[in-house]
């Protein structure tokens, strides 16, 4: 029987199996940041440890930082205790750190792929859940928690049970204002936001091998969303052009040796997967979600569904979830007016974003009750934004270009959305008080979201998009 | 010679408190907003903050949720399905923990959430469905035993009994308080073995993530 890709590179990196069905698994990246690193660095001292492969860790500031002056001192002390320990723990342990202020700093997983140091065929692991992100390079990534880290920090291992494995078939075309973050809302109101629990996903199919890197790593990032452990796309062309010549990707006659590894890394013709799915890409609309957890989502031109069409263990969540969005059942969302829009997070914040949404934005203004935050993923898609012009087009728009951070997508920071208020957000996660306490969040792509802080409500963006 | 890190865990008889809501995520158990702690103390307090307190305000308790009903009590938190999904955020069972439970029986939890669990002493019982909504109909005076070492969770006041399963390995190291890392140092040579031959496609040299002087 053949492998899956899945198959051989978890293969490649057991160092043991110790029974129980667990494997020593060898992580070759470890990503950390500031908000789930500090008690680990903590453990290690405890228990009189050093850091085992410094040079395989990387770490940013990104969780908790402000996004806008980030040239000076964090205002808030326990935010700015947060950062300064990340700093310390790496200055302590000779860890590389792209904290504010560098030119390299951003989302963890955003920076990762950008400076190429995300390569096909590893483990990567970091204290986030959204690591399954780096998957869409072919690489085995998960979110661990901050024992898991420290484990990392200590032996470079982890004890890990293999998990089964799901694969999502997407063939066709997507259709004109269609993009790959409604593809995967799409897929996640079919299969639930627990229906990947235990499972490696890998996608495949037309519709994902058209797709460029940044919309993959948007498809494998929401990999978590079903519960998924992580998600994962064989390398391919696109994959090999775009880690060319970045600048911690291999060089000379060592990107051959690569480029002819990578190519080994595929699904087998006649390997099993324990569960399979197949959608039609030319059935996607444009997604929105309408309630709590990112498996509740319709097309923007659909309706909430009513009560009596769910299954009954199924109604007193819709029930729950559309009394805290202030929605009702069976209500159409198109039209909605909105109060914030959120452009940013490691789902949807790379320059093909930002692109995507200049693009669609060029000369219009903003609704005026609307206030609209971008924010770029990285430095380096920041200052790409500048060189291209794209933040003169905010700044007509009305749009505010900030700093780069995970921002609203998590409301660590300032950037909170009051309770109450509606934000259509480019970002992972609609739990309740996810964007701050009381906020009521609307998942939609970069296109749609942008469509919204024109119009001031939902917008199916198709009708601006002519032939 | 490994010591034990937790407390470990053996037979567990108690009440338990009901929370008969699925899908609940790791920013309910313990929002962002108090994910700027560099230390694991504390977060009991904040343990499903938002659903307590009206407005954030520790003077204002929501009757309605449970954790301000007295009736109920123990170190039990019997939930709905899928408990623990979205963020990674260990913080959700340091909370868990810090609070008081030492147990969380749901029919479904969530991967990285299981794990950070298991990591802190709190022991995962994935219960049937069927079992589980037994459960939320109980009064609160309704006691569970759950037996590690046998993996069985009983409701006493009926005498029903469920087999749970749990990883060998990870049933171990609660029974005596262990953590994977004393584990995993203990194989010190078999890693340093691996790395040997471990190869990325290139040059072994080459492998390596960026140093400092790699810095612009
Ligand atoms: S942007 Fe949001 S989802 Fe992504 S790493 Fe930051 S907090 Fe997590």
């Amino acid at each position: 029987m053949g492998k899956t890709l899945f198959d051989k590179i978890w293969e490649k990196h057991v160092v043991k199996e110790p029974g129980a069905g667990l494997s020593v698994l060898y992580i070759d990246r470890h990503f950390i940041h500031e908000v789930t690193s500090p008690q680990a660095f903590a453990g290690l001292k405890k228990r009189g440890l050093r850091v085992f492969r410094p040079e395989q860790t990387i770490a940013t500031a990104d969780h908790n930082v402000p996004t806008l002056n980030q040239h000076l001192p964090i205002r808030e002390e326990l935010s700015r205790r947060q950062v300064e320990t990340l700093i310390q723990n790496c200055a302590d342990h000779g860890i590389t750190l792209y904290g504010l202020g560098h030119p390299y700093q951003g989302i963890v997983h955003v920076i990762g792929p950008e400076l190429g140091i995300t390569q096909p065929g590893m483990t990567i692991v970091c204290g986030d859940s959204h690591t399954s992100t780096h998957g869409a390079f072919g690489c085995i990534a998960f979110g661990i928690g901050t024992s898991e880290v420290e484990m990392v920090l200590a032996t470079q291992c982890l004890l890990q049970a293999k998990p089964k494995q799901m694969r999502i078939t997407v063939d066709g075309r997507l259709k004109k204002g269609v993009v790959s973050k409604d593809a995967v809302l799409y897929i996640l109101s079919k299969i639930s936001a627990s229906g990947a629990t235990g499972y490696a996903i890998e996608y495949a199919g037309s519709a994902i091998r058209s797709m460029s890197m940044e919309a993959r790593m948007t498809i494998c990032n929401m990999s978590i969303e079903m519960g998924a452990r992580c998600g994962l796309i064989a390398p391919d062309e696109t994959t090999f052009s775009y880690l060319k010549n970045r600048q911690f990707a291999p060089k000379g006659s060592d990107w051959e040796r690569a480029v002819n590894y990578w190519k080994t890394l595929y699904t087998d013709s006649d390997a099993i997967f324990d569960k399979e799915y197949f959608f039609d890409a030319e059935e996607i609309e444009p997604m929105i979600t309408y309630g709590t957890n990112p498996g509740m989502g319709i097309p923007v031109t659909g309706a909430i569904p009513a009560q009596e069409t769910l299954p009954e263990n199924e109604r007193k969540a819709l029930a729950k979830a559309l009394a805290y969005m202030g929605l009702k059942e069976g209500e159409k969302l198109k039209g909605k007016k909105i109060d914030y829009v959120f452009i940013g997070s490691c789902t949807n914040s790379r320059l093909e974003d930002l692109r995507m949404v200049a693009q669609l934005v060029k000369g219009k203004k903003k609704a005026p009750h609307v206030e609209v935050w971008v924010v770029p993923g990285s430095k380096q898609v920041e200052a790409q934004a500048r060189a291209e012009g794209i933040d003169k087009i905010f700044e007509e728009a009305g749009f505010q270009l900030r700093q780069p951070g995970c921002s609203a997508c998590l409301g660590m920071n300032e950037d909170k959305i009051p309770a109450g208020k509606y934000c259509v957000s480019t970002s992972n996660r609609n739990f309740e008080g996810r964007q701050g306490a009381g906020a009521r969040t609307i998942l939609a792509s970069p296109l749609t979201a942008a469509a919204a802080a024109i119009t001031g409500e939902i917008t199916d963006v198709r009708e601006w998009l002519n032939d | 010679m490994i010591k034990p890190v937790a407390q470990p865990f053996t037979i567990l008889t108690d009440t338990y408190i009901p929370l008969p809501v699925e899908n609940i995520d790791t920013d309910q158990i313990i929002p962002a907003r108090f994910l700027k702690a560099t230390s694991k103390e504390g977060f009991g307090k904040n343990l499903f903050r938002d659903w307590r307190y009206e407005n954030d305000d520790e003077s204002r308790p929501l009757a309605d949720f449970v954790l301000n009903n007295p009736a109920y009590k123990g170190s039990i938190l019997v939930a709905g399905k899928n408990f623990g999904c979205g963020s990674s955020r260990e913080h959700a069972a340091w909370a868990l923990a810090d609070y008081g439970f030492r147990a969380v029986v749901s029919s479904f939890f969530a991967d990285i959430f299981k794990n950070n669990a298991l990591n802190n002493g709190v022991l995962p019982v994935t219960v049937s469905e069927q079992f589980l909504q037994k459960l939320f109909t109980q009064t609160a005076e309704a006691t569970l035993t759950i037996d590690l070492s046998v993996q069985t969770i009983t409701l006493n006041t009926t005498g029903e009994q469920e087999h749970f399963e749990i990883n060998a390995y990870k049933k171990t190291c609660l029974l005596n308080g262990y953590d994977d890392i004393d584990f995993l140092l203990s194989l010190k040579e078999d890693i340093l073995q691996f790395e040997k031959k471990h190869s990325y496609g290139y040059e072994k040299e080459n492998h390596l993530a960026p140093r400092r002087r790699d810095w612009p």
